[in-house]
């Protein structure tokens, strides 16, 4: 091969190798959402209610504890699982049990559910049970709401109002 | 199944590789130095992302506006530094994903380079990992993509108490706090994969981490042409969680697993990279290599030259105190890093052919073909050899067979590597067996399936490395030929020009 075939070889083999980096580095392109279609996006962090009373501790378990842990009073540290539901146009979505974080079961609830929808007018319902199971949905939320194409909705709880708000 | 796709990826490189021995000759060939081209795309990454450091800002609003400086404002450097960064992390993880698949097809993954296999696993998510992190700093409409599916995959691990994704539902819940971490993180994880790449090339010597020169200098001046060709941009302005992305131009190299979210689930992506990541981390021991005989080192013959600790590829060697003679080194091998090659065994001052002793041992023998087998073979081959031109080919085990040259002209001996040949060997064969011509092949130059066993070989032939060869044997009668697998017809035309050559040396 003489030295003019090889440097043409090299250049050919250059060309091909950033052509191929330049190219695929942006190319071709992912299409994730169709022209038509919105998101929900249904999250939030709740500390559900703790599992059982605050009790009053006796003279005797006063004693028998280190003097600087001597609190009168003591609540359990884990919490109910949180329940909730959301419905869109009645139709049911999603419905989970989220247990408490934690090892001792003693932190927040969470979640995070994205929904891909065709944008329009939908009626928004999300529920959420703290507390006994048996007690049903403690909080309800309800709302219609018009989606525009590649709108992005969340609906978080926000623990001021004790409900569920649409951000 | 293994096999079979082991097989056709050697088979696959084979023929490719060829292609490029003739354009950038065989120690330039890029696939020789796969490893080497990676450690260099990175020292670009490290420096180009310096430079991008600088005027970046850390921010989520700012970042954004940051790059976008830098991009047009400042195309000229900050623009091409933003698109070299780019496009030599994708030139990474490319010579990075072809340096794994030519390892496993030559087979350099089992037995002693275990660590050398299974350090490398690490590496790879490393790369993705400080890849992937750095889209999400420039702040736009992939970012935005990358974040929120990243979130996505990550949260499916139940290792957060809250969502990661809940840092990106929309415009309010993203926090400047969150967006310094990735900064960090884009530092942190970079300097990791360096301290893993160091490790990677630990237990070989004289591991190649730079590539040739020429190469270093085409690959560069190849990147600078297709960062100005087509720079690196941005992507949907500046990223607005109110607003789903709908269309993205993915970088595959770096992405190509991320529609799989969609498709797919987290879950099931974990399934499939944790399963790669297993499947890879076991392979050298799917089935256990066979373990070859190691070197041996015979005391009363060491005497502590060093030459085998300077030229083992692997560090298997290590010196001691004499066991014998006080006062000198001995040389020990480590047996679960040696690798059988014998490069060792040429080394040795000890490994001469003429030396009178009846039981011929080396200071650093292989069992598997010692020294006196090895003068034993060359005798009898030379024996065999009759007609006005005989040639003694010494070849390489990983190299083209060159048990199928003989003739009754052409005697061949192959051995676990063409390093393993002491040059004493050439000087005794046309001394003593009066060969003609002593014909020296092995695998592609830089290519050697040992490492060092071509190079050192040369060197030795030299006169520039130890033990080397004698001055009386003439250079016209000594022909080195290093060649790729599919090269046999090229190996049989250079035979055949050598004995040409011998003839006309012989009527002069």
């Amino acid at each position: 091969m003489t030295r003019l075939w090889k440097i043409a070889g090299q250049v050919a083999a250059y060309t091909v190798f950033v052509a191929m980096i330049g190219y695929f580095s942006a190319s071709p392109a992912y299409v994730r959402l169709a022209p038509d279609q919105a998101v929900i996006k249904l999250s939030f962090s709740h500390a559900g209610q703790p599992i059982g009373a605050c009790r009053e501790r006796s003279d005797e378990e006063l004693e028998k504890l280190a003097p600087n842990m001597r609190e009168r009073i003591v609540c359990p540290r884990e919490r109910h699982a949180v329940r909730v539901e959301l419905r869109l146009d009645g139709k049911l979505m999603y419905q989970q049990t989220l247990p408490p974080a934690g090892l001792s079961r003693d932190s927040a609830s969470s979640a995070y559910k994205r929904f891909t929808v065709k944008a329009g007018r939908y009626l928004l319902k999300v529920q959420l049970g703290d507390g006994s199971p048996d007690k049903g949905y403690t909080s309800t939320f309800e709302q219609v709401v018009q989606l525009k194409p590649a709108q992005v909705v969340v609906i978080d709880f926000d623990e001021g109002v004790n409900n569920f708000v649409v951000k | 199944m293994l096999t079979v796709l082991q097989h056709g990826l050697r088979r696959l490189f084979d023929l490719t590789e060829n292609g490029f021995n003739r354009a950038f000759g065989q120690t330039g060939n890029p696939f020789h130095q796969l490893g080497a081209l990676s450690f260099y795309f990175f020292w670009l990454i490290i420096i180009s992302g310096l430079y991008l450091y600088i005027f970046f800002e850390t921010s989520a609003i700012a970042a954004y506006e940051s790059v976008e400086y830098l991009t047009h404002d400042q195309w000229y450097l900050g623009g091409v530094m933003r698109s070299l960064h780019r496009y030599a992390s994708d030139a990474f993880v490319v010579t990075m994903t072809l340096h794994l698949f030519r390892e496993f097809a030559y087979g350099r993954y089992r037995g002693f380079r275990w660590f050398s296999w299974v350090s490398g696993v690490p590496l790879l998510w490393l790369a993705f990992a400080s890849g992937i992190g750095g889209y999400w700093l420039v702040w736009d409409g992939l970012a935005q993509y990358i974040a929120v599916a990243t979130a996505e995959w990550l949260d499916w691990l139940p290792i957060f108490t809250t969502p990661m994704a809940r840092n990106f539902l929309n415009q309010t819940y993203l926090s400047d706090r969150f967006f310094s971490l990735l900064i960090f993180l884009h530092i942190a994880i970079p300097l990791i994969l360096l301290l893993g790449m160091w490790i990677h090339i630990q237990r070989i010597t004289l591991a190649r981490t730079n590539p040739s020169r020429t190469l270093a200098v085409g690959m560069l001046c190849a990147l600078l042409a297709v960062s100005l060709i087509r720079p690196a941009m941005s992507q949907g302005g500046p990223a607005n969680l109110d607003i789903a992305v709908s269309v993205v131009n993915l970088d595959w190299f770096y992405l190509l697993t991320f529609p799989l979210l969609d498709i797919w689930s987290a879950g099931g992506l974990w399934m499939l990279l944790g399963g790669l990541t297993l499947v890879l981390t076991v392979l050298p021991w799917l089935p256990p290599a066979k373990s070859e005989p190691v070197a041996v080192v015979d005391p009363d013959n060491c005497n502590g030259c060093r030459r085998c600790f300077a030229d083992c590829p692997f560090e298997a060697i290590v010196m001691q105190p004499h066991s014998k003679r006080p006062g000198i080194e001995e040389a020990v091998v480590d047996q679960s890093l040696c690798a059988s090659c014998g490069i060792c065994t040429g080394s040795c001052p000890a490994s001469t052919p003429f030396r009178s002793v009846e039981d011929l041992v080396s200071g650093i023998d292989m069992p598997q073909l010692q020294i006196k087998e090895l003068r034993l073979q060359t005798k009898a081959a030379l024996k065999r050899l009759n007609g006005d031109v005989r040639i003694m080919v010494y070849g390489c085990d990983h190299a083209i067979d060159v048990g199928a040259l003989q003739d009754s002209g052409v005697a061949a001996l192959s051995l676990p590597c063409i390093g393993m040949l002491p040059p004493s060997f050439i000087d005794y064969a046309m001394q003593e067996g009066r060969a003609d011509g002593i014909f020296i092949t092995g695998c592609a130059g830089g290519d050697c399936h040992f490492r060092h066993g071509n190079t050192w070989m040369e060197q030795r032939l030299h006169g520039q490395r130890e033990p080397i060869l004698r001055a009386r044997v003439a250079s016209e009668q000594v022909r080195v030929f290093w060649t790729g697998l599919l090269q046999k017809k090229k190996l049989l035309q250079k035979i055949q020009n050598f004995r040409s050559r011998l003839k006309r040396i012989d009527h002069d």
